[in-house]
């Protein structure tokens, strides 16, 4: 499959008949069967690819970064290969950095272009991440947006918005929340939620 | 460098990166139609390397037309102040973006 996944969140999935997007999707789908360059089982097998992926798989890689330093290092260093670590495949040739937010630094993440996404450890994006507004403002007031999100970031903390335009895709490792030592790394993974790895909102208890 | 490393091995063109971590560049400021990877708003900014990012890669604008062999390149993971992306950002200054862009748009600056 290409890394660069197209989707086009505008068009509503809701109404009778099917929007162009769609129309275009079955065309295109129904001539690459026909022409035998792939087949419905591999769809339907990349479709079970995608379904296993959730955002509880990133968070059980946030929490094991939070109790294990040395793998917080190796996925600071080359974020694919920490997650293939826990078992957590790579489908495409997609890269992973995993940006770590700190007391100094707050990280954020957006595809202006369409919706890259770290799909291989979080599933499907939400859908609001793949809604120009969303897109165009992350880059041009991240701070208005996060205030959106109910996460206001003093001015002294500066905001690194990283725009997923290729082959990288982007993982937040949210800072641990105070007061957590006596959890083990089970409950540390409940606590961390898909937006808090994408970088709208904190972690908390 | 390992002290036994030969030397005067001449590397093939593009196999190495162009450019290095603190490099000071410039994004293109072309607009050519077609699928790009690279986004309008900073095209002819100026930016700063702040990793080369590994294994090389197929040409995206290449492989979009279906020729996606023996052009790989490095892509670049650039700063560029918010302040200079957009001259009435409200923000701190510090504030930044960060994104990745292939070597074929980047220009010593």
């Amino acid at each position: 499959m290409h890394p660069h996944e197209h989707e086009h969140a505008d068009q509503s999935q809701s109404g009778e008949s099917p929007g162009y997007y769609e129309i275009m999707e079955t065309a295109v789908r129904e001539l690459l069967i026909e022409r035998r360059l792939i087949d419905a089982g591999e769809i339907r097998r990349q479709i079970e690819v995608l379904d296993s992926r959730t955002p509880a798989l990133g968070a059980k890689v946030v929490a094991r970064a939070w109790v294990d330093p040395a793998f917080r290092g190796r996925l600071l260093a080359d974020g694919r290969a920490a997650c293939e670590e826990l078992g957590i495949s790579f489908y495409d040739d997609t890269r992973l950095i995993v940006l770590e937010n700190t007391d100094a630094v707050h990280n954020l993440i957006v595809c202006t272009l369409c919706s890259c996404y770290p799909r291989p450890v979080l599933g499907l994006p939400p859908d609001w991440y793949k809604l120009k507004p969303y897109r165009a403002r992350a880059v041009r007031e991240p701070r208005a947006v996060l205030a959106e999100f109910g996460t206001v970031i003093p001015d002294n903390i500066e905001i690194r918005v990283s725009d997923s335009t290729a082959q990288v895709r982007y993982l937040v490792l949210p800072k641990r929340p105070e007061d957590t030592e006596a959890l083990d790394e089970t409950q540390l993974a409940a606590l961390v939620t898909r937006d808090a790895m994408i970088g709208v909102v904190p972690v908390t208890l | 460098m390992n002290p036994n490393s030969v030397t005067g091995i001449v590397p093939a063109l593009h196999r190495t990166p162009l450019f290095a971590a603190g490099d000071l560049i410039r994004v293109a400021a072309r607009f050519p139609i077609g699928h790009y990877r690279v986004p309008n708003y900073v095209r002819g900014k100026m930016g700063t390397i702040e990793q080369v990012i590994e294994p090389r890669a197929v040409n995206n604008e290449e492989e979009g037309f279906g020729r996606n062999a023996g052009s790989s390149r490095h892509y670049y993971r650039i700063a560029i102040p918010l302040t200079s992306l957009w001259p009435d950002y409200a923000g701190p200054t510090q504030d930044g973006l960060r994104i990745e862009v292939f070597e074929t748009w980047l220009e010593g600056a």
